[in-house]
């Protein structure tokens, strides 16, 4: 698809074009020493989610901030732009629709960041599994470290999913950000296939 | 001379240490004790140490451009600086900073040096909700800066001196030295200025969560929101310093410094949590009222006690 030698960003007007940065996304390698556990240490006790609420499980992210869940006493705190979080919640099924959107604030997020998935519909499609316009598997679209499974999951699951995601980021297996700059290439031809009207940046700073 | 200059920006880096981590834990406490009055527990005290070095340890970083760059690093100047004028143990060589007589204007001018230098970074940004807290930002700065400034007029008229250490060392001897009592008109205004200076509700319009999601640093990411949040830590210690300093007697030790900075935080803290955020004209129109009336009759009083 798009190299440094093809034109980049032909979704877009020429007006536009300018605004967006056409750099392909690369992979910054972990350093492989005590300073990145240390470091890692530091992120699994500040994860800041950024939470994509279009599916029905966003009702069961709501309780977590309540003093019921408490889930700030474990580091975790919800963040309102994609700039600033580490952890990307989808909340459920995806439309086609909200593809476009969740592949847009992934991308806006920085490196490393990790995706938390809720629900049965972002593995196998769930009760939506034949439906014209959701999509059955998000890990296809944009790397997933984490599936909780349920329809909906509880708040009690969600929290084990971050505990899971915890020790998953202790032991430096969260590298789903580099994961999708070594795959760019399949990632967006994924993409492709399910967005017809790609008038959007191909790659979003 | 030489070696003097030496000692004194040692001095200088040990006490910036001290006020970071200071702040930091202060913010961890403060972030406590509101969990504790939702009814939840919270996170640990060091929590702020964790978010920091997370976000700087983030591996990718984008400029918006020049000015963009530097708004952090105007907001971290701007804090540092305050610290560094304001006097911050009484008698202690070490904890003295580069403080001078006449140093009570600087830091006036240092406060806001840092939030125009970030209203300047923000704005290059380019995103909207930046825009909209910059601009509340400013409105409500100009708004609390009448009280605070007629607070600060009202004791350099009483004191006859713009040296912080000159108005600690005449508040020495026993709380009733203190500004509180011999001047509380001014103490009020600028208490009540305080308030809106630490961005607590009712006066938190600029981060309004859940309005404009965090306001001007929308865009900031990874160091730059690392910087800023190290800066908030050391502006916030500092005001408190500041204010410390001139109406509550000052501090003659470490632990003198970090009760009554505490107890003061604990002002907008518990006025925080128990009132709603005010809308923009609200808030504007509130210290244009009557925190305005108290500075301008503390002025009036000092004028007529001095007889001048």
């Amino acid at each position: 698809m798009e190299n440094n030698n093809k034109p980049v960003n032909l979704g877009l007007s020429a007006a536009d074009r300018e605004l967006f940065c056409e750099a392909l996304p690369v992979v910054r390698k972990p350093l492989q020493n005590f300073i990145e556990k240390f470091l890692n240490w530091a992120r699994a006790n500040s994860l800041w989610i950024l939470g994509f609420g279009t599916g029905c499980g966003a009702i069961e992210l709501r309780p977590l901030m309540t003093s019921r869940y408490d889930m700030y006493r474990y580091g975790i705190a919800p963040r309102p732009t994609p700039r600033q979080s580490s952890v990307f919640i989808i909340g459920g099924y995806a439309s086609v629709k909200t593809l476009k959107r969740i592949v847009r604030s992934y991308e806006q997020m920085q490196n490393p960041k990790f995706v938390i998935a809720l629900g049965s519909c972002t593995i196998n499609g769930g009760m939506y599994w034949d439906s014209y316009n959701t999509i059955n598997r998000i890990d296809a679209y944009i790397p997933v470290d984490i599936y909780i499974a349920g329809c909906m999951p509880r708040p009690e699951a969600i929290i084990a999913g971050f505990g899971k995601l915890k020790e998953l980021i202790l032991a430096g297996k969260g590298e789903g950000a580099n994961k999708y700059a070594d795959n760019f290439e399949w990632y967006k031809a994924n993409q492709r296939k399910i967005i017809k009207d790609w008038n959007m940046p191909d790659y979003n700073w | 001379m030489e070696n003097s200059i030496f000692l004194t920006i040692l001095y200088a880096v040990i006490s910036v240490i001290f006020i970071t981590v200071y702040g930091l834990f202060l913010n961890g406490v403060v972030i406590k004790i509101v969990a504790r009055v939702h009814g939840r527990f919270g996170p640990p005290v060091w929590q702020p140490f964790l978010d920091i070095i997370k976000n700087n340890a983030k591996r990718t970083m984008i400029s918006h451009g020049i000015m963009y760059f530097l708004g952090p690093v105007f907001r971290i100047t701007g804090g540092i600086g305050t610290y560094l004028f304001i006097p911050a143990i009484y008698g202690s060589v070490m904890f003295s900073n580069l403080s001078f007589s006449g140093d009570l204007l600087l830091v006036v001018y240092f406060i806001f040096f840092g939030q125009l230098g970030m209203a300047l970074g923000a704005g290059e940004s380019g995103h909207p909700y930046s825009a909209i807290g910059v601009s509340r930002g400013l409105s409500q700065m100009t708004a609390f800066e009448f009280p605070f400034a007629l607070s600060i007029v009202s004791l350099v008229i009483q004191y006859q001196t713009l040296s912080i250490s000159a108005i600690v060392a005449a508040q020495q001897g026993g709380i009733l030295n203190w500004t509180m009592i011999t001047n509380p008109l001014a103490t009020l205004a600028g208490v009540i200025a305080l308030l809106g200076m630490n961005m607590h509700s009712p006066f938190d319009i600029v981060i309004a969560p859940q309005e404009i999601p965090i306001g001007p640093p929308t865009e900031y990411h990874s160091a730059f929101l690392g910087m800023l949040q190290t800066n908030r830590a050391i502006f916030n210690a500092a005001k408190l310093i500041l204010f410390m300093n001139i109406f509550f007697g000052g501090a003659t030790n470490i632990f003198l410094l970090i009760l009554k900075t505490f107890l003061i935080y604990m002002i907008s803290v518990v006025i925080g949590v128990s009132f709603p955020r005010f809308r923009t004209e609200q808030s504007i129109r509130f210290f244009l009222k009557y925190p305005l009336l108290i500075g301008i009759l503390s002025v009036v009083i000092s004028i007529f006690r001095q007889g001048v």
